[in-house]
């Protein structure tokens, strides 16, 4: 009995530790303190970091100013995610969160109401991303339409459902550390940037364990298609051969170096890839030519 | 028992023959439209390939190889391909073709998008062989309806 008892102790204080320990950990109050967004400067951030792809509304034409409703569905192994809706409407959107409350959920995967967020919002990568950057895009998303379509519930599978379980995810497949480390030029840490924070290349580019973590070890090469049948290509030198000026063409227009042309969410992306700088294609492509090759 | 684990393996053998063989053996009339409808996409690719490296100055501009193949990719868009995509053809059902189950769920919406492929080719046919600019101009929309149709339609990888 009394065995018992100490074990049970033992679990529930174990138990309590381990919630401690994976509770949401928003940013400090004082994050962005000192820092000034810029709306413009932001408008390239939105792009790179490609938010209209997944939050405006299903089969929306592109705009100006894009009006991020939500509603797309993701079917997963894990249930089915809906994008909710983040543009400015104070209700249904995201126009009374403070903007620390925007920046913690970007970069801490961390909601208003203190929830942790599923990391099919990419804030594993977004966490990598600097703060200025977070404010000029905050700044931006501030002068974004507001749109009162309400966000629909996940659906997800037992038991992904209890969020709480995200804390040991992010505390097991999160990491502030670069993948791609050593002496980079200029050019290839613009591209890392670009790629592993802002792009999140990796989120489609890199195959997954059975908990949904990325495997680091595997950097880009190639995944199974997460929304269904086929598979997102190996993008590492092992396979993709064509030169920086290929990457670069193919990032500005869509064809590849036999004219063929990107499809399915690829198309998103180049959507945003096109909106950036020639520079900051070329550092992408410069990236790309130095992770390990794997085959 | 021994007979009837006999009968049980007999029947997971067989079930799991049918199996292999359903996957394999594809119906002769809709292993055909596949490969028209690829070689179809071969054509579109070849000549749109001598115009884009021209585009993208990679070979030098030639009027008549470009009014050419330009001329070609708006006939080859105007081709009906009605006979290319019978039901149960797509990646969903049979193996060897990575066209999506949406084109036939989602009717007509790509006929929309082929229309739009047709459009943009006929425009770029009419001004292709004037100059280099008039191609660079007019190409876009093309590439710009290629990748439309495979967003939504086409199986990654």
């Amino acid at each position: 009995m009394r065995f018992l008892r100490w074990l049970t102790f033992l679990v529930v204080v174990g138990g309590l530790g381990g919630l401690w320990v994976t509770r949401p950990q928003p940013l400090p109050d004082a994050a962005l303190s000192g820092v000034t967004g810029d709306a413009g400067a932001g408008r390239l951030v939105f792009a790179a970091a490609g938010c209209a792809s997944c939050h405006t509304a299903p089969d929306s034409a592109a705009a100006e100013l894009p009006v991020l409703a939500g509603g797309k569905q993701f079917a997963t192994t894990f249930g089915t995610f809906i994008a909710p809706n983040i543009s400015t409407d104070p209700d249904h959107g995201i126009g009374s969160w403070t903007d620390v409350q925007i920046a913690s959920a970007v970069m801490r995967g961390v909601g208003a109401d203190g929830e942790h967020l599923y990391p099919v919002f990419p804030y594993a990568a977004y966490e990598k991303a600097t703060m200025q950057d977070v404010a000029d895009l905050i700044a931006y998303l501030r002068t974004l339409p507001a749109d009162p379509t309400p966000s629909q519930a996940h659906d997800i599978t037992f038991p992904f459902n209890f969020r709480f379980l995200l804390g040991g995810w992010k505390l097991l497949f999160t990491s502030p550390d670069w993948v791609i480390t050593g002496d980079l030029t200029a050019e290839q840490t613009r591209g890392r940037y670009l790629a592993e924070a802002l792009g999140h290349c990796g989120e489609c580019h890199t195959p997954r364990n059975a908990l949904g973590g990325l495997r680091r070890d595997q950097w880009l090469a190639g995944a199974p298609n997460p929304l269904g049948k086929g598979k997102i290509p190996n993008i590492t030198p092992g396979v993709l051969t064509w030169s920086e000026a290929d990457i670069v063409t193919y990032l500005t227009s869509g064809f590849t170096p036999d004219f063929d042309t990107a499809g399915g969410q690829m198309i998103e992306v180049i959507a945003n890839t096109s909106q950036l700088p020639d520079a900051d294609r070329a550092a992408i492509a410069a990236y790309l030519k130095i992770v390990p090759a794997i085959d | 028992m021994n007979y009837l684990k006999k009968i049980a393996a007999g029947a997971i053998l067989s079930m799991l023959a049918g199996t292999v063989l359903a996957e394999s053996h594809i119906d002769p009339a809709l292993a055909g439209a596949i490969k028209a409808r690829q070689a179809h996409m071969s054509l579109y690719n070849f000549n749109l390939a001598i115009l884009g490296n021209m585009a993208q100055d990679k070979t030098p501009y030639d009027a008549e190889a470009a009014t050419a193949a330009a001329t070609n990719l708006a006939a080859l868009a105007a081709l009906s391909q009605a006979g290319y995509w019978p039901q149960g053809s797509d990646s969903a059902s049979v193996e060897g073709t990575r066209a999506l189950p949406a084109i036939w769920e989602t009717y007509p919406a790509i006929v929309e998008k082929a229309t739009a492929l047709s459009d943009a080719a006929a425009a770029l046919a009419v001004v292709a062989g004037n100059d280099l600019d008039s191609l660079k101009a007019t190409i876009g929309p093309v590439g710009a309806a290629c990748g439309s149709c495979h967003k939504s339609f086409r199986q990654p990888g």
